[in-house]
């Protein structure tokens, strides 16, 4: 029916249209297909949001009516709460054109709307479910050693994100949630692989990237804390740059040319 | 005091001629000096450094104030660099200065030979000197690379751990070589003391050896001068070093120290605590090296993945990125005075410089060269390129491998024609008064006014 490429939104807007037509109308909307959750959360105020049914609007052109993929998207059989949760918490899904990699935008739904649809793939198999994260107890040493072994590797020492291949890129974790992050770890979004993390492991990471937001910056500005390339940047521009400028400065008398001395 | 001294040693006529030296005025003849007033900053500030620095690759147990490393157990180097960046008063702020002092030192370097390059102040008599500065610009980077690699985090293990399969694929020694240099198979204990003992004590002493002949040679064959007005080759134009030079110096001294006192202090350099003690078995990405060896690193990158076999030796992949190509570029750029002596056959001394444009092959060379290196920089980062800039990391390495062979020879060819073309439009053609002459009419029309 529709291929890769195809808008989302259009699959949304379409489906909206069908809902109001069923329910009768209830409140004609100033129906832009750039707000479709916010028109539909207005529509369905007293209703429950049925999973099943806003799955069916807006994932299943990609992922098969009941999560068994498609072409355009993979099987979410077993994925569990955790990895539906993720994606659309980040707003990776859903996702415009299937061929790109997702990336971290504005959800497209809203806190209901999302709830009501992790649930519905949570019912598609036995996956892990959102993770629970406890910062209480959590080492910041372990979580650096973890961090440094596990991670560092595509997301850098200071979690600034980086070129990983394959056209992929590792974010930046900045700003991803406590819950994001753990339920990154457990589900291997895209390239990332999941990793099999205890509990406490999990936890510390987590503390450990939290940390790395606010840690103090004793040294001054960190132009981006990801080493040589931007330092290198700094020392030829505005290091050699404004001496170069002081030289001209220094140099350019030029009126004085004419008392010069004769040597030699 | 003066007399007395005189009376000992003869000093006054020596000193009265000194002081009377003429400095040509331009101001890129001050780019050398930058280079110079850097690596004073380099000295005070590594002195500093060396009393709370320790090559010791021990392991002990870290409880200083940064928390995601207590209690961890690291080498007795790394921790005394967190104590410098912690602990030691003006300890961050020294280390900040001394590596952004060796950024702009090396940078200065480079700037300074492209303007002796192209304006051919190499030739005849100068030859010695140039050759002295090549040499200057390699230990630069030595010591630079060597400094990089003493605070023992895991970038700068990564680093060493690069020049390690470096020496080691060079054919036949290679391995010994490297068991030599770093004293076993790496990761070994001992790389860090010796190391230290290269970038506090042989390498400063060398270059503090060969920055007095680069000056004394300078000294006693004059400064070069572009042609104008009274200069010409048997004469030198320009100011006394008493007073007039002295002054401009001393003053850019202070500017430089200044310029790279800002940066220590207000701009965050090799934040080493975020990379924690070096692990054979971790690696962080982006992992670069200080810019003067990105090149390096780029040629690594992007050399395929091919290792031949020939005559039952093993080429490993790494010799010519690493070892070959930059044999080949000191040596081309050390003898470069040699070379275009021997291709133009002029073998007469000049003392007055040339203007890039009348040189259009040295020029069009020039411009290859920096292209090529510029070329093989960016790819030593182009995975921070590639985030920043959203484009496929094998996208870029693809351009660039292309790229290599393709924008030199374009660089040189846009070059050769530009100096060609500003050699036929005129003396001057940078200074000459750009745009047309406008007057507004009566009408509100605008109609072009002759220049006279």
């Amino acid at each position: 029916m529709t291929h890769a490429g195809r808008s989302w939104m259009f699959a949304g807007a379409t489906a909206l249209a069908l809902t109001l037509q069923f329910s009768g109308g209830s409140s004609a909307q100033e129906s832009n297909p750039l707000e479709v959750s916010k028109t539909a959360t207005m529509t369905q105020v007293d209703a429950p949001v049925d999973g099943q049914r806003l799955f069916e609007a807006s994932c299943s052109t990609c992922h098969g009516v009941d999560g068994q993929g498609t072409e355009n998207g993979p099987s979410l059989e077993g994925v569990g709460e955790a990895s539906a949760d993720f994606q659309l918490r980040t707003g990776r899904m859903p996702l415009s054109n299937s061929t790109d990699q997702a990336v971290r935008k504005d959800p497209a739904f809203g806190d209901e709307h999302i709830q009501a649809l992790v649930d519905y793939v949570g019912t598609f198999g036995d996956g892990p479910p959102i993770p629970e994260v406890d910062l209480e107890s959590a080492s910041l040493v372990s979580g650096q050693v973890l961090f440094i072994e596990n991670c560092a590797a595509c997301h850098g020492a200071t979690g600034a994100g980086g070129a990983v291949g394959n056209e992929a890129l590792a974010p930046g974790l900045s700003t991803a949630s406590e819950v994001e992050i753990a339920e990154a770890m457990i589900v291997g979004p895209g390239q990332m692989p999941p990793f099999d993390f205890t509990e406490a492991q999990r936890n510390d990471l987590v503390n450990f990237i939290i940390y790395l937001r606010d840690e103090p910056r004793p040294g001054g500005a960190d132009i981006g804390g990801i080493g040589p390339v931007p330092e290198g940047f700094v020392a030829w521009l505005v290091g050699l740059g404004s001496l170069i400028v002081i030289c001209v400065f220094i140099g350019s008398h030029r009126k004085a040319d004419d008392d010069g001395q004769d040597a030699a | 005091m003066l007399k007395w001294i005189d009376e000992r040693l003869g000093a006054a006529h020596w000193a009265r001629k000194g002081l009377k030296k003429v400095f040509p005025d331009h101001w890129s003849f001050l780019l050398g000096e930058i280079a110079l007033f850097s690596f004073i900053i380099l000295l005070l500030t590594g002195t500093y450094l060396t009393l709370f620095y320790r090559p010791d690759a021990a392991p002990v147990i870290y409880d200083g104030p940064y928390q995601p490393l207590h209690g961890r157990e690291m080498s007795a180097a790394y921790e005394s660099v967190l104590r410098l960046s912690y602990e030691v008063r003006a300890g961050l702020v020294m280390r900040q200065i001394h590596h952004w002092a060796a950024l702009v030192f090396v940078a200065s370097i480079v700037a300074h030979m492209v303007r002796v390059f192209f304006t051919g102040a190499f030739r005849k008599p100068r030859e010695i000197n140039w050759m002295v500065g090549v040499t200057l610009l390699v230990l630069a980077i030595g010591m630079g690379f060597t400094g990089y690699s003493l605070p023992d985090d895991l970038l700068s293990g990564t680093g060493l751990r690069i020049a390690y399969s470096a020496v080691i694929s060079i054919p036949f020694v290679g391995p010994y070589l490297g068991f030599l240099v770093f004293g076993g198979e790496f990761p070994t204990e001992g790389i860090i003391s010796r190391l230290f003992v290269l970038h506090v004590m042989l390498l400063p002493a060398i270059i503090i050896g060969l920055i007095v002949a680069h000056l004394a040679v300078l000294w006693r064959q004059k400064h070069t001068q572009f042609a104008g007005k009274g200069r010409a080759e048997s004469n030198v134009v320009g100011k006394a070093f008493w007073p007039q030079q002295f002054f401009k110096s001393f003053g850019l001294m202070l500017l430089t120290g200044a310029a790279l006192a800002l940066l220590g202090g207000l701009v965050q350099i090799n934040a080493v605590w975020s990379y924690g003690p070096f692990d054979a078995s971790a690696v962080s990405a982006p992992s670069q090296p200080d810019w003067y060896v990105g090149w390096l690193e780029g040629a690594i990158r992007l050399f395929p993945a091919f290792e031949p076999t020939i005559l039952g030796v093993t080429i490993p992949s790494m010799l010519i990125p690493a070892v070959v190509i930059p044999g080949i570029g000191f040596t081309v750029m050390a003898l470069w005075p040699f070379i275009e002596q021997r291709v133009t056959k002029d073998r007469d001394a000049h003392h007055i410089l040339d203007r890039p444009r009348d040189r259009p092959a040295r020029s069009a060379i020039g411009m290859g060269g920096i292209l090529y290196v510029t070329l093989l920089t960016i790819a030593g980062g182009n995975d921070v390129l590639a985030l920043t800039f959203n484009v496929p990391i094998e996208a870029m390495v693809w351009f660039l491998r292309i790229g290599l062979f393709v924008i030199p020879v374009i660089g040189g060819f846009i070059t050769y024609r530009l100096c060609t073309e500003m050699q036929e439009s005129g003396a001057q053609p940078a200074r000459r008064r750009r745009g047309v002459r406008l007057r507004r009419n009566a009408e509100g029309g605008f109609e072009e006014v002759s220049r006279d």
